[in-house]
């Protein structure tokens, strides 16, 4: 009795599962770390991991409007609406760890844009990687991660320029330019500030100007005096660079006025102080600083189109980073676009094949230029320039 | 001798050994670096200065943790806030449009009275407010309810500031009486510091005569002492407790104005680093002692100062500046081992402990 009892219930167990499989998609996923899979009306989901909290908020908010925008724009995806998961990074590796725990664990998420802040892109670059999702970052700029020898994941690409061309560039113009030879750094001990620091200061040197002092402030400081009278005493520098965010670098730029021995020295600071908040934090004491970052000078009928969005939505934007974003969500949704396989109403879309279409990116032409990305990752099409901040305004100098 | 040997705790082993370790580093980072004289004596005295105006700040906030604590025996930890919210509204409603409109050059005191009166004004309503909100429906809970929900308050006023007035850093007008460098002596140091140094001062003298010879202070005093039999003896319980909220969070606000003044920039997160140092500081002191507070502040603002340049300079560690806050730290937890009760301290009865 229970054995005839156990054939049937088998035998419909077995009919079930014919019936499910003649009745699903005969679509078979054959991507080696595997597909997600949309139903009819289901929307394609990407996710965002950006700076969206705290001190940094600005460059985060700003950057996740841009990939706002940029689904806007797109609309749809194979008539799939497109759907943004807003995470964030909290600009730190253990919110990186965290938004990257929480985007694989959703299975229905394709990609995410995302970290703002290198310091949390260094692990979620491992998550994301592991877990068999990609990612394209707007503003790490790190030389590590897309160093294969040190963070590097295959998962991992940006939009944003590496910092080995940007610290080079500024030691560059410090020598040959201003015609320093003496020079000091200062770094927060985030591996952006910390990696675009030595940078500069490996260049300098090997430029056969002197590093006098190499040293470092923490996230959060106000009180900068005590690290400027060292580096004040260890030189004093002709040429002071501190590529830290607007916070800090303002404190930075206040006191360095204050402090006996700096008064003459050339200030100057990187792209995570090119904003207005960041023109409005250094005030007077900031006239004449020099800034190296990304030529950003966009221009062309897809920015205007953006920034009229932008404008009309949120307002001013707090950041550059907002254009990279923006290239960011689009190189997804054009690779989506690529490998993307329809079957009936449902979207299936495999990681691997994703993935590669993403590396492979060749003259895309975005806001930020045109975007080719090489075999680690780094897609952006570096222009560096340096500006002086001169009555308030950012002034493009050189090259 | 094995027999006594035995006895000694693995704990008491291990904190042996750690205060030898702190110790001897600090002794030989010390003459390390006197030995190798880094700096010249003017970079010790503008550093020196430069601890004792932070200490003030910190003095300053500690007062509002110590207060509180000693009234009700919980960590106020939204007190950073109350310390950005009045200054914060202030720059943006007062320093802002004098300064562009140039009232403030022309009224340098008159302004900053202002300012000073509007912050305050600020910062104490919002103090009262979540007290009333947040903290007296919780008076008769468990002990960790309290501290959890000021956290939370912590993070609502913070995220509220940032949506009433944006994410981005906000300058605030450099006053210029205040401006630039004066001589004493033979050292010099910074206008703003000898103003934040000399306000500390007068604001601590002042607290402690508002606590010690007036009515509302001897009433914050009873209930201090004891709640129930402050009551039974025609207190108003809850009007005192709200009095030591807005005692302690006009000290704060006062600070707010202070910190403004030396560094002259103004954000909605800025509240909070300094909150979690002023608690450190409360508790270097002694927690619900005002001197010692005051002096917790002082000597947390000075070992920040002058910690990294006298003690890992002469290690030879990289960016030893960076450490500050491990020195910082580490002081509380030394603090914590030698004299758990802080500084200026006493113990505490069991009832309250």
């Amino acid at each position: 009795m229970t054995k005839r009892m156990l054939i049937i219930f088998g035998l419909l167990v077995v009919a079930s599962l014919i019936l499910a499989a003649c009745t699903g998609s005969t679509y078979k996923c054959d991507d080696p770390i595997g597909c997600v899979s949309y139903g009819p009306g289901e929307p394609v989901r990407i996710a965002s991991a950006l700076v969206i909290s705290g001190p940094n908020a600005d460059l985060g908010l700003d950057s996740q409007h841009g990939v706002e925008i940029a689904i806007e724009f797109q609309g749809d995806l194979f008539g799939h609406p497109i759907e943004l998961q807003a995470e964030d990074d909290g600009c730190n590796a253990e919110g990186g760890q965290a938004a990257g725990q929480k985007i694989v664990s959703d299975p229905t998420i394709i990609a995410v844009v995302g970290t703002s802040c290198s310091g949390a892109g260094v692990p979620m670059s491992e998550v994301i990687s592991e877990a068999g999702y990609v990612m394209v970052s707007p503003s790490n700029t790190a030389p590590s991660l897309t160093d294969p020898d040190q963070a590097w994941n295959p998962g991992y690409l940006r939009t944003a320029h590496n910092d080995k061309v940007q610290g080079k560039a500024m030691a560059d113009f410090a020598y040959n330019v201003l015609g320093v030879r003496s020079a000091a750094a200062i770094h927060d001990g985030d591996p952006y500030t910390e990696g675009l620091a030595r940078v500069f200061a490996d260049s300098f040197e090997e430029l056969g100007g002197t590093i006098v002092e190499f040293t470092a402030v923490n996230k959060g400081d106000t009180d900068m005096r005590p690290v400027l009278s060292a580096v004040a005493a260890a030189g004093p520098p002709e040429f002071l660079y501190y590529p830290v965010f607007t916070a800090e670098g303002g404190f930075l730029t206040k006191q360095a006025k204050e402090v006996s021995g700096l008064e003459d020295t050339i200030l100057a600071a990187a792209d995570g102080m090119i904003s207005d908040a960041a023109i409005e934090a250094v005030g007077e004491a900031g006239e004449g600083m020099y800034f190296s970052g990304p030529d950003l000078s966009f221009s062309g009928e897809l920015y205007d189109k953006f920034l009229a969005a932008y404008k009309e939505n949120f307002g001013d934007p707090t950041s550059v980073f907002h254009a990279h974003a923006f290239d960011a969500a689009n190189m997804i949704f054009s690779c989506i676009e690529e490998v993307g396989v329809q079957d009936g109403e449902s979207l299936h879309i495999g990681r691997q094949a994703l993935r590669d279409c993403l590396y492979a990116t060749k003259d895309f032409q975005g806001i930020t230029g045109t975007i080719t990305c090489n075999e680690y990752g780094d897609c952006a099409d570096p222009k560096i320039s340096v500006s002086q901040l001169q009555n308030g305004e950012y002034v493009r100098i050189w090259p | 001798m094995l027999q006594r040997l035995k006895e000694i705790d693995m704990l008491d082993l291990f904190l042996w050994v750690f205060r030898t370790v702190i110790l001897v580093v600090v002794v030989w980072g010390t003459i390390a670096t006197i030995i190798e004289n880094p700096y010249p004596t003017q970079t010790w005295m503008e550093t020196i200065v430069a601890g004792i105006a932070q200490g003030s700040l910190y003095a300053l906030i500690a007062i509002g943790y110590t207060l509180v604590y000693g009234v009700l025996f919980m960590i106020n930890f939204a007190h950073g806030e109350f310390f950005m919210s009045g200054i914060m509204t202030a720059t943006i409603f007062l320093a802002g449009p004098m300064s562009a409109s140039g009232y403030l050059d022309r009224h340098p005191y008159l302004g900053l009275l202002w300012i000073t009166l509007v912050t305050m004004v600020v910062s104490t309503a919002i103090a009262v407010l979540t007290e009333r909100v947040a903290y007296r429906p919780l008076r008769y809970a468990p002990r960790l309810v309290p501290l959890i929900t000021a956290i939370g308050a912590s993070f609502f006023w913070q995220n509220y500031f940032r949506g009433l007035f944006g994410s981005e850093v906000k300058p605030f007008p450099q006053i210029a009486p205040f401006a630039g460098k004066i001589t004493l002596g033979s050292i010099v140091v910074l206008k703003t510091h000898l103003v934040v140094i000399i306000a500390a001062i007068l604001m601590l003298i002042g607290l402690y005569f508002f606590v010690m010879k007036t009515k509302t202070g001897k009433a914050i005093r009873a209930v201090a002492e004891n709640k129930d039999v402050a009551a039974l003896m025609g207190i108003d319980v809850d009007r005192a407790i709200s009095s030591t909220f807005a005692l302690g969070a006009s000290m704060a606000g006062i600070a707010g104005v202070l910190y403004a003044l030396v560094f002259r920039q103004i954000h909605f997160f800025m509240g909070f680093i300094p909150g979690i140092k002023a608690f450190t500081a409360a508790v270097l002191g002694g927690i619900g002692s005002i001197p010692g507070a005051a002096l917790g502040g002082l000597f947390l603002g000075m070992f920040e100062s002058v910690g990294p340049g006298l003690f890992l300079e002469g290690l030879g560690i990289p960016a030893p500046h960076q450490l500050k806050d491990v020195i910082a730290f580490t002081m509380l937890v030394l603090v914590l081992i030698f004299r758990p009760q802080g500084i200026l301290g006493e113990r505490l009865a069991e009832e309250k402990a």
